[in-house]
């Protein structure tokens, strides 16, 4: 089992055709593909959409394209969540699911970091004074939750629409009202040389074209000793049939084309590239739904969803 | 809790007590306002550390419980002990529960203004949850995701989550818009304070062609007095003379209407002698309740119904206790299920602030709402089914309750159910 890994990841890094895995892996090809059309002619403003045939421009800092391509994303990722922007803080419309699991999340990262910090768990802010960044924050729905929690969050999005609502909302209550917003990447914060206490990028690894940079972004951003929190869905069969089928064709909890079941990593992935990015994985829970009661809870079970939380090795 | 400690809260209320205190003289008789708190209710004050200032004051544990009907054909008596509990519950003055909460209050160390007056309009956002990018230029209304309350004095304040605990005219209710569905029982309860020559130790009903008649003990040897009936007949008793009314309650309480129910002899329940073995109460002889001997209060009248609110929670807003559902109070379980809102409520806005939630959102007063309607509505369920099944005399129905009343004497499993459940345990009788 082992040996399998280094060539599952290393089919992952060479992996610069994404829409030669696209066609091969998915059945539903043809369906996403006229998708992608019909969101190029609905957001002028998200930047154009490569042609499907050609592989998606190089993205990496070392490329001279330093100003417009947000490096480690992908355009057609992007336009899909920019084009449900409006809805995000509507806890009935298209992302209710999501509003559904984030006490859930938030349970976990409760946990793990006031354990980690040595904070007191009894405490309504047990978070004072510490630096987070949520990367990938959309309209802000984890970053409010953290903010109340008193740290001081920083939440970046590369969907400009999603700060603007992510700012709109939270300046609706004082007491996140001190969220700092920013339409960027992992990257560009790497470039500006920002560090952070925790490092959180929940469900958002699996939207991104290569994952290893992306979490050597992550490692960078985390100050020695820090946290850094990934969420993201496991590649398993079973991932396919909950996430994929069930989620997007039979319940329409999310928008058919969501997510790509390739770009889905195992846990194992997830701790190998965090580990080669000087994070070690602490701690693991996946995610269990209970269609009677309509609630998530954390579980032992990660053949699904799943959080892991690692700390960054102290230099 | 310490996760709720750092919350500003505001009581707004016109009852004078809450600034000037709640006095009451030890030598006073009663009052005749009374409630029947249930263990699980007393296990909550006692959580809040308010349960020490009752034991201050008048209050009566009792352990025993005796129901039977006007047709003598059956009784059930309940005792603590069939279920392994010291009590069933406790009759304690509403004055007094009022004036220990108030001390818990007092002694209490979160930020508290009280605000001696009544709610006139509230204001909230729409509740449309959507931001649009586009209206950044504008203001909104209010203050953000806050309810600006106006009062009747004037004053004004500005809160993040309103709770309606303003009984069944609920005016925050009102403003909440929430529906109700229900209907009246065309029955009126008289209350009143008697004495008696000796400490009543038990809590006895007798369900009359018009409604039951409850003698519950308060403390010393008086006893309250809840007496349901049509509301003609509830007039004329709260009209007339006093002597006459005595002699009208021990009456109803005695041979009125019906003979005594046969006691059964040496525990033998015939054929379910084989469920009962372990039940005290099972061998219990029916007892006749002790004689009033005086009344020393008036009487109090006011009509029974049936009430519950469609919804508890909507944005910023959020019912507990009468103002989201009344009930019979033929089992004395209104106030407690208030109680147990109220608890659940805290419970859910203490999960709330741990994950960081804004406590006027929705979805997590829903998970407040979906967690009480289940248990207030089976509550409910079943004391409607208990007044419907006892306002009709009719022969085959007559002996289908002298039925239920020999089963639940004999049946100790489901005997122990009924206490469990009535005392607030949440399981229901028959499915533990």
């Amino acid at each position: 089992m082992a040996f399998k890994l280094p060539n599952q990841l290393r089919a992952l890094y060479t992996a610069t055709n994404y829409h030669h895995h696209h066609r091969i892996l998915s059945p539903l090809a043809g369906a996403s593909q006229s998708f992608v059309f019909s969101l190029r002619r609905l957001f002028a403003d998200v930047p154009p959409l490569s042609d499907p045939s050609s592989a998606p421009p190089p993205l990496y800092p070392h490329s001279t394209k330093t100003s417009l391509a947000p490096s480690s994303l992908n355009q057609y990722e992007l336009a899909k969540f920019a084009a449900i922007a409006e809805t995000w803080w509507d806890s009935e419309g298209p992302f209710k699911p999501l509003h559904a699991l984030n006490p859930t999340r938030l349970a976990f990262i409760r946990s793990t970091l006031c354990r980690h910090f040595r904070r007191d768990s009894y405490s309504a802010k047990p978070f004072e004074g510490l630096k987070f960044v949520d990367v990938g924050c959309g309209g802000g729905i984890l970053s409010e939750p953290l903010a109340r929690m008193g740290a001081t969050v920083t939440g970046v999005d590369a969907v400009e629409k999603n700060i603007k609502i992510a700012r709109l909302h939270a300046d609706l209550d004082p007491s996140t009202s001190t969220i700092e917003y920013c339409c960027t990447t992992a990257e560009k914060l790497v470039e500006e040389q920002r560090t952070f206490d925790a490092v959180i990028a929940l469900e958002v690894i699996e939207h991104v074209a290569e994952p290893a940079e992306f979490c050597k972004s992550l490692a960078t951003l985390t100050v020695p000793g820090g946290a850094t929190v990934i969420s993201t869905i496991n590649r398993s069969i079973r991932a396919y049939a909950t996430a994929i089928i069930a989620a997007e064709y039979l319940l329409h909890w999310l928008p058919k084309g969501t997510h790509q079941w390739s770009s889905f990593l195992t846990p194992e992935e997830l701790v190998l590239i965090l580990q080669r990015a000087s994070i070690s994985v602490q701690e693991m829970a996946g995610f269990a739904y209970n269609p009677l009661t309509g609630r998530w809870s954390l579980s032992d079970d990660i053949s699904v969803n799943f959080i892991a939380f690692g700390t960054k090795n102290s230099q | 809790m310490p996760l709720t400690k750092d919350l500003n809260v505001a009581i707004i209320d016109s009852n004078p007590a809450l600034s000037s205190g709640v006095s009451i003289k030890k030598e006073e008789p009663p009052d005749p306002r009374v409630s029947t708190v249930t263990p699980a209710t007393i296990s909550i004050f006692k959580e809040i550390g308010a349960w020490k200032y009752i034991e201050q004051n008048r209050h009566a544990y009792f352990d025993k419980m005796q129901v039977w009907d006007y047709t003598g054909l059956g009784y059930t008596r309940y005792n603590a002990r069939d279920a392994n509990k010291e009590v069933l519950g406790c009759v304690v003055e509403n004055r007094v529960l009022l004036s220990s909460l108030l001390s818990c209050l007092q002694s209490a160390d979160f930020r508290k203004t009280i605000y001696p007056s009544r709610l006139l309009t509230l204001h909230r956002n729409s509740s449309s949850t959507k931001v649009d990018s586009h209206s950044s230029g504008l203001p909104l209304h209010g203050q953000g995701n806050l309810v600006k309350l106006d009062l009747i004095d004037g004053s004004s304040l500005h809160a993040k989550l309103v709770v309606g605990a303003d009984g069944s005219k609920s005016r925050v209710r009102e403003l909440a818009g929430i529906k109700t569905t229900g209907w009246n029982y065309s029955q009126n309860a008289i209350i009143c304070t008697v004495e008696h020559a000796v400490e009543n130790q038990c809590a006895w009903q007798r369900f009359l062609p018009a409604g039951p008649i409850a003698l519950l003990p308060v403390g010393d040897n008086f006893s309250n007095i809840v007496w349901t009936m049509n509301p003609k007949e509830a007039n004329d008793h709260k009209m007339m003379n006093g002597d006459e009314f005595i002699k009208d309650v021990n009456h109803a309480l005695d041979y009125g209407f019906g003979p005594h129910p046969k006691s059964s002899m040496f525990g033998d329940g015939g054929i379910f002698s084989w469920l009962k073995a372990d039940v005290t109460s099972a061998s219990e002889f029916f007892e006749i309740p002790p004689k009033v001997i005086r009344l020393v209060s008036d009487r109090m009248m006011f009509p029974l119904s049936l009430m519950h609110a469609n919804n508890y929670a909507s944005k910023n807003i959020v019912l507990i206790g009468d103002s989201a559902h009344t009930v019979h109070p033929l089992a004395g379980q209104g106030v407690n299920l208030g109680f147990g809102d109220a608890f659940a409520l805290s419970r859910v806005i203490a999960e709330g602030i741990a994950v960081g939630t804004d406590i006027g959102e929705v979805t997590m007063l829903k998970k407040f709402e979906v967690e009480r309607k289940t248990a207030n509505i089976a509550m409910m369920a079943i004391l409607d089914g208990f007044q419907k099944a006892y306002s009709v005399d009719f022969g085959p129905l007559n002996i289908l309750r002298a039925a239920a009343f020999h089963v639940a004497q004999h049946v100790s499993p489901l005997k122990r159910g009924i206490i469990s459940y009535a005392s607030g345990e949440q399981r229901l009788p028959l499915f533990s």
